[in-house]
């Protein structure tokens, strides 16, 4: 395959990046995405150029490092996998593809396709963990949990915070990100103890990082490489008004 | 700040006010369609004179219309600043942008969308609630009963084609808008259920085409009355 890449080049956060364009040859349609830039970074080496930087990590589809915004949409033209998991066979022989890092005042981008994504961490340090220690594995008996709610809570859990939701939203909202994580500890009885305290911080930690609110476009779930589900931002909202009218803590 | 004022400004909480405001400005727009209706009346205007004064009179429309205009200004108002807000959420925008392979126009324009419907009601509070209220209008006797005649004002601004035209892209706008703003204002409501989700994005997309649709065959009844066709 021939291609046409147009890649995102910034050196760093601080001086203002521009489009490159790089002819590339002999790409196999087998090849993952990230082998097809490791190929480009190879013949950027050979010429004595700086290779395009870039996040990955398992190249597997389940660390949420890699974040490349491809043709118009984070991770690529495919549904429901990541950066690592898109193919060549995607594309066709001529075309020309647009790789952007992802886009936020809450992501800064640090150095070509890498954006900081520690807002996230942020979000989750406000209140997306559990405050006691749940020790080992006891009874599973011992606390009945419907299986119907597990699932949902699983669902939710499955998101690997790669920040794709943030990317593809017009308001570079991270409210899915945010809900999947109010929703899967909160659903659980574990969790549930502190979910009032827990979505109002995290509510908070997600405004004062600099994302934009929701408007429902449901852009972020039809991008998640993971699938999940837009009811989990209803689930949000709803426990956030409830916390909100209810919890006797002003957060 | 307390924790009210936490609320409405939170990302969530200004969605809220959206979302409660819409759906309240969505009863104004059913009602406001059906009573005028009364325009199709080959009555020589009477029916919908009377019923005119009726709602600019009665005091419990008095009190719904000055909530009506509260909730118009806070949902343009917070749509306004939900819209600036978001944008500073993205300083550096995409070379390509693929939207429209996750969502809908509509969804992605609905500040466009509520711009153009602000541009309308400017226009149309001029021409009609501005007259009726400090405009030179003619009055008519009914019975000796004096009433304002806003049916003469309404013919004659809609025997204009170009303002008929003017109405039907506007109510194509406001189509548009209800149709990702009705059953988005239950999304954020945190209203989302396996069984009512799919009713209420039923109910929104029939709301959103027939309140139009009801609304623009008014002038378009009235333009085809002045030009003789029936």
């Amino acid at each position: 395959m021939k291609l046409t890449l147009k890649v995102w080049r910034q050196k760093n956060s601080k001086t203002r990046g521009r489009m490159e364009t790089y002819p590339i040859d002999g790409i196999d349609e087998d090849m993952s995405f990230l082998e097809m830039i490791d190929v480009l970074n190879q013949n950027l080496i050979k010429e004595k150029k700086d290779p395009v930087a870039f996040d990955h990590d398992c190249r597997e589809g389940i660390c949420g490092m890699c974040s490349m915004f491809i043709n118009g949409e984070p991770h690529g033209p495919e549904k429901g996998v990541t950066t690592c998991q898109l193919h060549m066979r995607s594309f066709k022989d001529g075309d020309t593809i647009v790789i952007e890092p992802w886009r936020a005042e809450a992501f800064p981008v640090i150095k070509d396709l890498v954006v900081d994504r520690s807002a996230f961490d942020t979000i989750i340090q406000a209140g997306g963990y559990i405050s006691v220690n749940t020790g080992n594995a006891m009874e599973a008996n011992a606390i009945p949990v419907d299986k119907s709610i597990a699932n949902e809570a699983m669902n939710a859990a499955i998101c690997i915070g790669c920040g794709a939701c943030v990317a593809a939203c017009k308001n570079s909202s991270a409210m899915l990100f945010l809900s999947a994580k109010v929703s899967h500890l909160n659903m659980l009885p574990q969790g549930e103890v502190e979910g009032k305290r827990r979505v109002l911080k995290m509510m908070k930690a997600h405004d004062e990082a600099g994302f934009g609110s929701c408007t429902n476009t449901g852009a972020c779930s039809a991008e998640c490489p993971k699938e999940i589900s837009l009811s989990n931002i209803a689930r949000l909202n709803r426990a956030y008004i409830a916390a909100s009218l209810t919890s006797e803590e002003s957060i | 700040m307390s924790w009210i004022t936490n609320f409405f400004t939170s990302s969530v909480g200004k969605k809220v006010i959206m979302s409660i405001t819409g759906i309240f400005l969505c009863t104004f727009l059913a009602a406001h369609m059906s009573g005028n209706f009364l325009l199709l009346k080959n009555d020589g205007g009477q029916a919908f004179n009377e019923y005119a004064k009726f709602m600019s009179t009665f005091p419990l429309i008095r009190v719904l219309s000055i909530v009506t205009f509260i909730g118009l200004l806070f949902h343009a108002v917070d749509g306004i600043w939900l819209v600036l807000q978001n944008r500073k959420a993205r300083p550096v925008k995409y070379h390509s942008f693929k939207g429209g392979a996750n969502s809908s126009w509509t969804s992605r324009n609905m500040g466009l969308l509520g711009v153009i419907i602000l541009f309308f009601l400017i226009v149309h509070l001029k021409s009609f609630w501005f007259e009726m209220k400090f405009g030179t209008i003619q009055y008519v006797e009914y019975g000796g009963v004096k009433y304002k005649d806003l049916y003469s004002i309404v013919v004659s601004a809609f025997s204009q084609w170009w303002y008929v035209l003017l109405y039907i892209i506007c109510l194509i706008a406001l189509s548009l808008h209800l149709m990702h703003g009705f059953q988005s204002a239950f999304q954020t409501l945190g209203l989302n259920h396996k069984k009512y989700t799919p009713i209420i994005k039923g109910v929104g997309l029939a709301f959103s085409i027939l309140v139009p649709l009801g609304f623009a065959i008014q002038p378009i009844y009235v333009l085809l009355k002045s030009m003789n066709v029936f």
